[in-house]
């Protein structure tokens, strides 16, 4: 129903220590598959046919993840993997310490090397995790793409889109939006602790029933720009609404506010609010439940209140009068 | 009001909490008159279904009276006797003008959580977790129902609560499970597991026309309602081998369609077989114990149709896409698109075609919610289906 994608541009820095601890991988795979016999008598436990086969399987780890690290675009998982396979050989130089290692201190030395990339392991997998989650760096772009099928026709998805001062019914982050002019507006969004970010914005093409584009005018704090395409489904299932959002992030505290109110999950953000326009238009109202009274909202769903009616004052929190 | 809430794994309690109210305009408020516990409700119960709070109201099968009614809702008068169907559908979006009520595409309000899990969303569930919506159930005197315009079905005929309550989920479920069939004349069908909606299933496949049902089941005095009040023939599986008894009971050929009614915490009597999947399960390394499932695939008659109706959440081990590839098994399954039976399958309880209520056993107070849930788990004293008064 919904697809997505996310970009942001410059480099990214953050994954260099995952590039370092993938050749790390190789460095240390590599030995153990060739010559496990002599990787076993440097870290001094038992050179056996047993244990060089135990040492084989461990540089065949190494090598996967290595590979897993340099192969995908988002090496977390790999990393993840290699704090498990850490675990793993801290267990087994501890058993080895225990019981058969010929020379303690050279297993000891090793134990503390693995300990020390686990470190590493732990502290890039934490890092890489938080910024797939969303989290952008100040100075980048942010760019959105989301799509939704809506059972409508394109004509009138085009008229309710062009009415911008209705897009704060179904975009969670915005709190008004007025016209003021033909092609410019006014915008007005909720940021963190209660603070606003506002913004003009005008019109930049605008084709009846096909597309709509939109930028911010000079003196944004957060320079964004945005166009909406309405396709035909096939099948007679109505319109594609197809969005793309781009927002460039400030530097300076500026920037971190910005990237903190557009940046959280704009991901799921955005798909959120193409959820609530669908719903609005198909059924007339927005979905809303006891666990999700807002109805669609990335931050309850993360953190969803109990499935049971709220009281009346938690119903007046939400925004909620009633429908009868 | 007073509701069955879940409140930690193996621990449901009745609570007061606040009445429901009207949210939106297409809302309807009922005043419970009967409730069941359901097997799916089993797995919540049991922590197997990710995404619940402490604190949230259990129940997906009701029925009642219809107490208030918002704008939007012109076809439900005040006082009207309605059942509510287990799926919240909007009634207009794609999936909802195709019949399936199940996949409505606006009524999960957590529909990005739902899509993290199972690649898209489904329709919003009462009281089935967070990732169906986070829906208030029915287990409780009162219920919020959405869509009211859309789901709940008045019953205007005098037949008791019994005979009618099932068509929230169970009866529709089992019969869903046999439609997937296609059955023909002719045609054996298979039915793992009777609990509820495997009896519903029997008894769903004789209606479409087949010639012969095999239930199958560990536990005697199910597999005794099978033969008494369903009609079909039994297998215990703790007693006989499955496979040697299907092949024997159908010549050689196996039953044309299967239908599994068992799910994700199924049985197996190798306790071997039985304690891999458990201790994988408890690890979470996978979410489902599919010994059913398996079975089902591997004892079906070549081109035959397996049909899903046990529950499953997230992830299964050892399936066994080999038999379905090179024996062309057809696999259907789904939540069941329960708006889309109401009026033809109470249109066959009104003819006396069937009578739902056989299958209850247990009739409690709304307070004994936490003995029901019990009673049910461990089937205890011939339990098969226990209905809640409030």
């Amino acid at each position: 129903m919904t697809a997505i994608s996310k970009t942001t541009n410059g480099g990214p820095p953050h994954e260099n220590l995952a590039k370092g601890l993938g050749i790390f991988s190789f460095a240390l795979g590599i030995p153990q598959v060739l010559a496990p016999g002599r990787v076993n008598r440097m870290i001094g436990v038992r050179d056996d046919a047993k244990s060089r086969m135990l040492m084989r399987a461990v540089g065949l780890r190494e090598i996967a993840a290595g590979v897993g690290i340099f192969s995908r675009r988002h090496p977390t998982e790999w990393i993840w993997a290699r704090v498990a396979g850490d675990t793993m050989d801290l267990a087994l130089l501890g058993s080895a310490l225990r019981s058969k290692s010929r020379q303690p201190a050279r297993t000891l030395a090793a134990t503390g090397a693995v300990a020390g990339a686990l470190a590493a392991d732990l502290v890039d997998g934490l890092r890489l995790s938080r910024s797939q989650d969303g989290q952008h760096e100040p100075g980048s772009s942010v760019q959105l793409k989301a799509a939704i099928t809506v059972r409508r026709d394109r004509d009138e998805l085009y008229a309710s889109w062009r009415d911008f001062e209705r897009f704060p019914d179904f975009m969670a982050h915005l709190e008004e939006v007025s016209s003021t002019g033909p092609d410019r507006s006014h915008w007005k969004a909720k940021g963190p602790l209660g603070t606003d970010v506002e913004w003009d914005a005008e019109i930049t093409e605008d084709v009846p029933g096909e597309r709509i584009s939109w930028r911010s005018l000079e003196g944004a704090k957060v320079e964004n720009s945005g166009t909406v395409r309405f396709i035909p489904a096939p099948g007679n299932q109505g319109t594609e609404v197809h969005i793309e959002l781009r927002y460039e992030i400030p530097g300076g505290s500026v920037g971190a506010l910005i990237a903190k109110l557009f940046g959280e999950e704009p991901a799921m953000q955005i798909k959120d609010d193409l959820r609530r326009f669908k719903q609005i238009v198909e059924t007339g109202e927005i979905a809303r439940s006891d666990g999700a009274p807002e109805g669609q909202l990335n931050k309850r769903q993360l953190k969803p209140r109990p499935a049971h009616p709220l009281a009346d004052d938690e119903l007046a929190g939400a925004g909620i009068g009633g429908g009868s | 009001m007073r509701a069955t809430v879940w409140a930690g794994r193996n621990k449901v309690e009745v609570e007061n909490v606040p009445d429901p109210k009207i949210l939106n305009e297409r809302d309807a408020i009922v005043k419970i008159s009967s409730t069941a516990i359901c097997g799916s409700d089993l797995h919540l119960y049991d922590g197997y279904i990710p995404a619940m709070r402490k604190g949230d109201i259990l129940g997906h099968e009701f029925m009642g009276e219809v107490v208030e009614t918002g704008r939007g809702v012109s076809n439900l008068k005040l006082g009207d006797r309605v059942v509510v169907p287990f799926p919240i559908s909007c009634g207009y979006c794609n999936a909802c003008t195709r019949g399936l009520f199940s996949l409505c595409e606006n009524s999960n309000p957590n529909a990005s959580l739902a899509e993290k899990t199972y690649g898209d969303t489904t329709c919003g569930i009462f009281g089935y977790s967070h990732i169906t919506g986070g829906y208030a159930g029915g287990q409780a005197e009162y219920a919020r129902v959405p869509f009211a315009d859309v789901g709940p079905i008045k019953i205007e005929s005098d037949l008791e609560d019994e005979q009618v309550l099932f068509l929230s989920d169970v009866f529709p479920t089992g019969w869903m499970g046999a439609e997937m069939c296609d059955i023909q004349p002719g045609d054996v069908v298979a039915v793992w597991g009777c609990g509820p909606v495997g009896q519903f299933a029997i008894a769903s496949a004789y209606l479409l026309g087949a010639e012969r049902v095999i239930a199958i089941d560990r536990f005697e005095y199910r597999l005794k309602m099978a033969r008494e009040k369903a009609g079909a023939e039994t297998i215990n599986y703790e007693q006989q081998p499955v496979r040697e008894a299907l092949r024997e009971m159908t010549g050689g050929r196996g039953p044309d369609h299967c239908i599994e009614a068992a799910g994700m915490e199924a049985h197996h009597h190798n306790p071997g077989m039985y304690a891999y999947d458990r201790v994988k399960q408890a690890a979470r390394m996978e979410t489902g114990r599919s010994y059913a499932l398996r079975e089902a695939i591997f004892n079906c008659r070549s081109g035959g149709t397996v049909s899903i109706s046990g529950v499953y959440g997230g992830f299964i081990d050892k399936f066994p896409i080999g038999a379905i590839m090179n024996r062309s098994l057809t696999i259907k399954t789904g939540q069941c698109h329960v708006q889309r039976y109401l009026r033809p399958l109470l249109q066959r309880i009104e003819n006396g075609d069937i009578d739902p209520s056989f299958i209850v056993t247990h009739r409690m107070s709304l307070d004994d919610a936490s003995n029901g849930y019990e009673t049910f788990k461990h089937k205890q004293d011939e339990c098969v289906k226990v209905v809640l008064t409030p």
